[in-house]
């Protein structure tokens, strides 16, 4: 067995026919993980006590003959940002080091309940901030592509878990492009779901109108069967959509003839070198399937970034004020009073980008600027989905890159954090719309690095989605 | 918007965050070039738009509602397991008040 080409399909395959239990695979995987996760630094922990009470569960009711569910036996990595009960979760924060949650995120509840076998908590930029896993207090990963260069952010140990095969799939969270920018760096599927179409219960909370539960997978199949897993109403999310989950699988037609797709010319002129060949390249194949490729116009998209960061540390600086040395596991020394133990807990407990999001939440938020900088993005935000909305009543889906450039190396952005926030034009604006994205593999640049093709729908249009990735994947 | 050293100070203690002289260089100098990208949105006409507070689409009304049904809690002992200083099921903080 070689866990690291395994699908969900061929791995369940494999368990009924009896090639290998799932306590087997579970340790093998465990193993391999343990292994070669110092090449990358992908897992903050492992935990194989939970993974293999998982793994005989689904052995024993291999044994009696019940079904083991849509996940069964699947060894799934998790991003540190969503909670698990009695397993340290972090945020890959210095101020979060010993956080144990008292409960499960709803999000792992269904994985779990429906077979799935957690084997770590993936590393990240800290509290999701980031787009290239380098402000982590565990340091950075490395994409298992090529060592030397960043798997994306925020959720780069997600991606590169799959793309190494120590994980089949994982769930990462989304809030800028934190799925689909680390999936196109290293190679792999990343899907955000419509807003709220996934319980964000348990899931540490950054910009609240903007955060998603993901998942990443090694093909569109296990993508939508994992999103299936997750999504649908749940008491404990006011925020999760009350409507219908289809069953995806049942989409997966491969027959697009007649789809017709929008190219926003807004995204193609920032897209350079490479990357945008490989996306030209991308539509003829779509057009040889029997989609119908238009130009569309999304104008609204230079003001994305400026409105994007404004709504986001905005809410950012709000949702991290609870960590203040009273409740979460980190207090200052220094601590002599109240005022003192909040200001010295934070400053000693959160890193730079995090420190820099906070302070520009703050500023956008306080007194005489709120209307300028927050109401005022909060009304480019209206702009910016009724661009979508337009868009969506002449075409079925858009197509777009991802990223403007392939994966970058180890500290090239690092000292310019404008230059890292400009990096996220193309995923930051679907993100605002709320509607569905996702990144499929698209080929590689001549040095070898994955690009991804980004495809958006409209709000609960994962069906189709699914269905288009599904069929330009198969080509 | 130029942003000065006072200004960043003051944001800080709105924020509860203690910066060091350093950080505050930095942050005179990293939030200043992101206000300016940000300030590209003062000339956007919209009038005829509401402020997007929710992603909004079509679903039924009582979405955001859950059936009225008690559920145990978490209870003391868990609530403040992670607490950093507690004592007889309570989070401990620094005196508040005087006597």
């Amino acid at each position: 067995m070689n866990v690291a080409n395994l699908t969900i399909d061929s791995l369940q395959d494999g368990l009924k026919r009896k090639d290998f239990s799932a306590v087997e695979l579970t340790r093998s995987v465990l193993e391999f993980a343990e292994r070669e996760n110092p090449k990358t630094n992908a897992y903050v922990l492992l935990c194989p006590e939970r993974a293999l009470r998982a793994a005989e569960k689904i052995d024993e009711r291999l044994a009696a003959g019940h079904d083991i569910g849509l996940l069964g036996g699947v060894p799934i990595g998790v991003k540190d940002v969503i909670l698990t009960s009695g397993v340290r979760t972090t945020c890959s924060s210095k101020i979060l080091a010993n956080y144990v949650p008292p409960y499960d995120a709803t999000a792992v509840e269904r994985i779990e309940a429906a077979g799935g076998i957690i084997i770590g908590k993936t590393n990240c930029d800290e509290f999701a901030m980031g787009s290239s896993n380098e402000n982590s207090a565990f340091g950075p990963v490395r994409n298992p592509v090529d060592l030397d260069r960043v798997p994306g952010g925020s959720s780069g140990g997600s991606a590169a878990v799959v793309a190494q095969g120590t994980a089949v799939v994982s769930l990462g969270s989304d809030t800028g492009g934190s799925v689909r920018q680390p999936a196109s760096f290293c190679g792999i599927v990343g899907v955000t779901p419509t807003y709220g179409r996934v319980s964000r219960y348990g899931l540490v909370a950054y910009a609240s109108s903007l955060d998603h539960v993901a998942p990443f997978a090694r093909n569109v199949r296990d993508s939508a069967t994992v999103l299936e897993v997750m999504a649908g109403r749940d008491p404990l999310d006011s925020t999760c959509a009350d409507a219908p989950v289809p069953r995806y699988a049942a989409h997966l037609t491969r027959d697009v003839r007649g789809m017709k797709l929008g190219l926003p010319v807004e995204y193609m002129k920032h897209a350079t070198g490479e990357t945008a060949t490989l996306i030209t390249k991308a539509i003829k194949d779509l057009e040889a399937l029997g989609c119908h490729v238009e130009e569309v116009s999304l104008p609204s998209t230079d003001y994305a970034i400026a409105c994007y960061y404004i709504i986001s540390c905005a809410e950012a600086s709000s949702n991290l004020a609870r960590f203040d040395g009273v409740r979460y596991t980190t207090r200052s020394a220094k601590s002599e009073n109240l005022s003192a133990m909040y200001q010295n807990t934070r400053g000693e407990g959160f890193g730079a980008e995090v420190k820099r999001r906070i302070m520009l939440g703050t500023y956008v938020l306080s007194h005489g600027y709120y209307d300028a900088y927050y109401v005022k993005a909060q009304k480019v935000r209206a702009m910016i989905a009724r661009d979508f909305t337009r868009a969506f009543e002449k075409v079925d889906a858009l197509v777009a890159p991802v990223s403007p450039f392939p994966a970058f190396k180890l500290g090239e952005k690092l000292s310019d954090p404008l230059e890292m926030y400009l990096s996220d034009i193309y995923t930051i604006t679907g993100s605002l719309a709320g509607i569905p994205c996702m990144s499929v593999p698209c080929g590689n640049t001549a040095d070898g690095l994955p690009v991804g093709l980004q495809i958006l729908c409209n709000h609960f249009d994962e069906p189709n989605m699914f269905r288009l990735a599904d069929a330009f994947e198969s080509r | 918007m130029k942003l000065t050293e006072k200004d960043v100070r003051y944001v800080a203690n709105l924020a509860n965050l203690s910066l060091t002289e350093d950080e505050v260089g930095h942050m005179v100098h990293d939030l200043g070039g992101i206000l300016e990208l940000m300030d590209q949105l003062a000339g956007i006409d919209t009038e005829d738009l509401s402020p997007m507070a929710q992603v909004l689409y079509a679903t039924g009304e009582t979405a955001t509602l859950r059936p009225d049904v008690e559920r145990a809690p978490i209870g003391n002992d868990l609530a403040v397991a992670n607490a950093p200083v507690s004592g007889a099921g309570y989070y401990k903080v620094p005196r508040v008040i005087e006597r």
